[in-house]
């Protein structure tokens, strides 16, 4: 089983490759379009601002090989800003248009929400297929969450008495907010229900 | 509410975990993987590593130690000891570390504290106060409390959080070693100046410890003799702690 990693340039590819190595996974790091496009199985990892990650999509035709893997049944998983990318619209910093696999938007966490919302926190499942999802901790590092349709909501988390998106699927793309590669147990048997999915 | 966190430290010297009192006497006590391992198997929520040894020529000894505990480890850590610029920091960060402290560095030059979050994001930079009891109140110290710095513990903190620290790993001098617990008016003060999260460190061997600095308003209990020595685990402080009310991470395979 192979798990192709796309190289984004924004932070914490290395974690996430070790993450899947650990499980037993084969795992390649792509940063070309041609590559991204004949990939079965795709991962998408991101840290930090959104508008540079944007960018990176849109140069050299990444993002369109990432439709087009997708249209021919690839799985995608979106981790943290990867997770954000996923969806309509994202307001940081200005509005920018996203990849559009999830309606909605990402916005700022409400005023009242410290921020970045940091640590482990709690994951409520809202959705079905992943059991890890139901009451265990995960690592959250954001300030931004997306608002997906209730029907594609996996997963949410409190955080100062505010619920937000934790998780989001929509058919083979999954997004998570929270960082599987740095949760323990909970995130390794996540990432083993992906793989599981999407074998 | 996030869970309070419980974090094993390891002092690290020449690639080796050691055992001290505050530099003192330093005894080698084994491996930082199998350390970083085991704590994470116990149900540690984080890890901090600090460089202790002799700064070589400014060469970083912990780079490899950070690389091979990066492998293993999938729960989050932090490193510290020796960071002096914005280039050792990431360097840290690339290695594999999530966070960086920073604590003489920042004495010296709090501008360093700017540079960090502008460059690597304030959730990657927690800034190390040591922390000793005066007739005024707290006053910073280096060096592992042997240099005062004049600096009022509850202004350098609000001073360090508006820089772009963002947490703070806050150690009683006063209290490291002596097994009495944390000096708890110290985190409660530190709690109303500030509002980034607290790592309460110095003095706790006890669940009651751990408590009162939960109660006291720190985000997370720093240790390392406890654990390292077997005086209890992490999944055995933390079933002491859930039992009193207090929201801990927990996972059925630490029961």
């Amino acid at each position: 089983m192979t798990v192709t990693v796309v190289d984004l340039g924004v932070g914490n590819v290395p974690n996430v490759v070790r993450a899947f190595r650990r499980l037993g996974t084969t795992v390649e790091v792509v940063a070309q379009a041609e590559d991204v496009a004949v990939a079965r199985r795709l991962v998408l990892p991101g840290v930090g601002a959104a508008p540079p990650a944007l960018e990176r999509l849109r140069k050299d035709g990444v993002e369109e090989a990432l439709r087009e893997a997708v249209a021919n049944g690839a799985w995608l998983l979106g981790i943290c800003l990867g997770h954000q990318l996923l969806f309509e619209e994202l307001t940081e910093f200005g509005l920018h248009r996203g990849l559009g696999f999830l309606p909605g938007v990402v916005a700022p966490l409400p005023s009242g929400v410290r921020v970045p919302h940091m640590g482990w926190a709690k994951v409520e499942a809202t959705g079905a297929g992943f059991g890890s999802l139901h009451g265990r901790w995960f690592y959250f590092v954001h300030s931004y969450a997306a608002q997906p349709a209730a029907e594609h909501l996996l997963g949410v988390v409190t955080h100062d008495r505010v619920s937000f998106c934790a998780a989001a699927r929509r058919g083979r793309v999954v997004g998570v907010q929270f960082h599987p590669e740095k949760s323990g147990e909970a995130g390794a048997q996540f990432l083993r229900e992906f793989l599981e999915l999407s074998s | 509410m996030g869970a309070f966190r419980i974090i094993p430290c390891l002092d690290v010297d020449q690639g080796n975990v050691v055992k001290g009192v505050r530099f003192q006497d330093l005894r080698t006590m084994g491996d930082p993987v199998a350390f970083a391992s085991r704590y994470r198997d116990e149900g540690a929520d984080e890890l901090v590593f600090l460089d202790i040894s002799a700064t070589v020529e400014g060469r970083n000894t912990l780079l490899p130690v950070v690389r091979q505990v990066a492998e293993v480890l999938d729960i989050p850590f932090c490193v510290g000891g020796g960071v002096r610029t914005v280039e050792d920091a990431r360097q840290l960060l690339a290695a594999g570390a999530d966070k960086v402290a920073v604590n003489s560095a920042a004495v010296a030059n709090p501008e360093l504290l700017a540079e960090l979050a502008a460059l690597l994001g304030s959730q990657s930079v927690v800034l190390a106060v040591d922390a000793r009891r005066t007739s005024w109140g707290w006053e910073v110290v280096t060096h592992g409390g042997r240099v005062g710095t004049g600096r009022d513990v509850l202004s350098w903190v609000r001073e360090g959080a508006k820089r772009g620290a963002g947490e703070l790993l806050l150690t009683s001098v006063d209290r490291d070693g002596t097994g009495q617990g944390f000096d708890v008016e110290l985190v409660a003060a530190v709690r109303h100046a500030v509002s980034v999260p607290i790592v309460a460190s110095g003095g706790g061997t006890s669940p009651e410890h751990f408590f009162l600095a939960y109660a006291a308003g720190a985000d997370a209990g720093l240790a390392a003799s406890i654990f390292h020595e077997g005086q209890t685990t992490v999944g055995a402080l933390k079933r002491t702690l859930a039992a009193r009310g207090v929201p801990v991470r927990w996972e059925e395979a630490w029961g």
